[in-house]
């Protein structure tokens, strides 16, 4: 039987001492998971160590834990990927999860961040109206787009690994900001606008993500947290064009009118414009905190007045080409988003199926 | 090798020393630049948070022009470009119906994008179409005694799926790689796969500049001499706010912040002054005693 080294992270608060690094060595096939290597040596070497888990398939969403420094589910990892991916020594390195206090070795309180967070979005349907007499009714197509944000399974992964929370503990987080686009999403729920006003206009909201991918990776459900948010800055900006505090529907907008114009991006011109344009008062405080950096930029020729006057451009007919798809995307009755999600690789599936019949028939 | 090149936005407009860094070091690398002059910015995400199908029909007007060249691939220097471009492009090759919808909208120019471009990073061409041994031979002057700590940022190794990194193409260690196999010493440190914090910055600035400084500071507190990106928007938060950062963490950094290419022009034996380093905010050539490294002492 193959031997496994789990190197795992063990903390007990109350104790006083600080963090420190256990080695265990458990045998298992290594198609066996994290977890049950993480049983193993409860079981056999030391009743103390501190894990959370109970269906152990992947459904349940207790065992989040760090494998290798990404947030995962430890029953969902086989202990031989483990160890290919592991940059240490020979090593499975096993922590608990980020951004929310450990409770004890593994277990991280989930209550004090990740709970908290979903209540704040109202994690409930809002319908109009009295309730029908039976069930509500809802064509099946209207519930396709939520469907990726209800695989969600509660296990935190993404609040463990999600960057801006690192820096920022009020941000909404990823968790809660998909169960938000659960319901927003949903044809029965009447407050679309308030749900998406609420989580604009938050300074710690939809527009505080740093869209820096670690919910997506960290997701074992398929979930995306990230490209949910994207959907609700979408909705806020797009749809319902809420004019937020914090400047996230000014920026997208100026970014994007920008490119219409010119084809690529005018530095120079964003900075003010997301701010809502360099006359708006708004500008100028910004302007004034940012003008030693203005002023070095300047002195070093990184920004030189002639570069920022006459930026670089496209030439002209290019220029009228990535107008003209502007314009065609704008005669749309419809935003068209293809989510891979739900379709599905497709072109991957009919080569399969292609080499498939190539082979011919299973003998 | 000839590539279809992207520059990207950010490279013309403030980190103007990271394109011209790249001309001066594709001919010490036999790489022929064919630049997009015509392509239009990616998106960097903004785009497709505003329409998706925008994103995808800018992007993919890019991979049509640079399919007409007759570039072995298509080479970016930008990571935000590489990320927002890999995710058009994975919904473009996945989706034949789409890919016929997309290619409409481009079609009035004669464009059309065929499914399977590939395009690429600078990080990625140096290891797998270069290769570090061919990288390692044309090393003038090795970058010994420098200590460089790696930031990939986001958009260059996440989602791994999207990618393509696992443990057969390990994309997430390739900074690592060269950065050795010029010379220079691998710094070990927190921030190496975090967020520089650029896209919030306009949104949550505090929040922003705080990702930036904790990085820099953890990067200090390992001894790094200076960073390496392989992205200009963590150049932007990295260095041109980083005297705005240190204001938010409440400590002096310091800390150089090198483009790829520089990096790069440096082992080639190029001058710092060349590869536009007396442009950054935090001037590595004042901060590198490059006397006690073999890479000269040069005035920038």
């Amino acid at each position: 039987m193959p031997e496994f080294t789990l190197k795992i992270r063990r903390f007990l608060p109350e104790t006083g001492d600080a963090p420190y690094w256990e080695d265990f060595t458990v045998d298992l096939e290594g198609h066996r998971s994290v977890l049950e290597g993480i049983l193993q040596v409860r079981d056999v070497q030391d009743g103390s160590v501190g894990i959370r888990c109970s269906c152990r398939a992947a459904i349940c969403g207790s065992c989040g834990v760090r494998i290798n420094g990404r947030a995962t589910l430890a029953c969902k990892t086989h202990l031989n990927d483990a160890l290919e991916d592991s940059q240490e020594d020979g090593a499975i390195v096993i922590e608990p999860m980020g951004n929310m206090p450990v409770i004890k070795d593994l277990i991280v309180d989930m209550d004090a961040v990740h709970w908290t967070k979903i209540r704040r979005v109202t994690p409930w349907l809002l319908p109009d109206g009295p309730p029908p007499e039976r069930e509500y009714v809802v064509p099946h197509e209207a519930m396709v787009d939520v469907t990726q944000s209800m695989a969600c399974i509660q296990c935190g992964a993404c609040v463990s690994d999600c960057l801006s929370m690192e820096v920022d503990a009020d941000f909404v987080g990823p968790a809660a900001l998909a169960k938000a686009y659960r319901f927003v999403g949903d044809p029965r729920d009447a407050q679309h606008e308030e749900r998406l006003r609420d989580l604009a206009e938050d300074p710690h909201g939809i527009h505080d993500c740093t869209h820096c991918f670690a919910c997506i990776d960290a997701c074992p459900k398929g979930v995306a947290p990230m490209d949910q948010i994207m959907r609700l800055r979408r909705m806020a900006g797009s749809d319902y064009e809420i004019d937020d505090r914090n400047n996230g529907h000014r920026h997208e907008s100026a970014f994007t009118e920008i490119i219409r114009k010119k084809g690529i991006l005018d530095e120079a011109k964003l900075l003010p414009d997301s701010y809502g344009g360099k006359l708006h008062p708004r500008v100028v405080p910004e302007l004034v905190d940012s003008l030693p950096v203005i002023v070095t930029a300047l002195t070093r020729g990184k920004i030189t007045p002639k570069a920022a006057l006459m930026p670089h451009r496209l030439p002209r007919d290019s220029q009228e080409a990535v107008k003209r798809i502007f314009e065609t995307i704008d005669e749309r009755d419809e935003r068209y988003e293809l989510n891979l999600y739900i379709t599905g690789f497709e072109d991957e599936e009919v080569e399969k199926a292609a080499a498939e019949e190539e082979r011919g028939p299973h003998e | 090798m000839k590539v279809a090149y992207w520059p990207g936005c950010v490279s013309r407009g403030f980190t103007p020393e990271l394109h011209g860094a790249m001309a001066k070091v594709a001919p010490l690398l036999d790489i022929e630049l064919i630049e997009l002059d015509r392509a239009a910015c990616c998106g960097a995400g903004v785009i497709s948070e505003h329409n998706q199908e925008l994103a995808d029909s800018l992007n993919a007007r890019t991979f049509a022009l640079a399919q007409q060249t007759d570039g072995a691939l298509m080479m970016n220097i930008c990571s935000t470009c590489q990320g927002a471009q890999s995710e058009c492009q994975e919904r473009l090759d996945s989706n034949g119906d789409y890919r016929d919808r997309i290619n409409e909208i481009i079609g009035d120019e004669d464009l059309r994008y065929s499914k399977g471009l590939e395009n690429k990073n600078l990080l990625w061409v140096l290891v797998e179409e270069i290769g570090l041994d061919e990288l390692r031979s044309r090393v003038k002057r090795p970058l010994e005694g420098l200590r460089v700590g790696p930031f990939y940022g986001c958009y260059i190794v996440r989602p791994r799926d999207r990618l393509g990194i696992d443990s057969q193409s390990p994309r997430d260690r390739y900074l690592h790689e060269v950065i050795e196999a010029l010379g220079g010493t691998v710094i070990d440190y927190a921030g190496i796969y975090k967020c520089c914090g650029f896209p919030i910055i306009t949104m949550n600035k505090e929040a922003s500049l705080k990702q930036a400084g904790t990085h820099l500071g953890d990067a200090a507190d390992a001894q790094a001499d200076c960073l390496v990106v392989p992205c200009p928007l963590c150049h932007l938060n990295l260095d041109l706010q980083q005297p705005l950062a240190e204001r938010v963490v409440g400590r002096e950094l310091a800390m150089p912040v090198l483009h790829l290419p520089q990096l790069l022009g440096l082992a080639l034996g190029l001058e710092p002054a060349e590869l536009g380093m007396g442009k950054h905010v935090v001037k590595p050539t004042a901060v590198i005693d490059w006397s006690e490294s073999v890479v000269a002492a040069s005035p920038s």
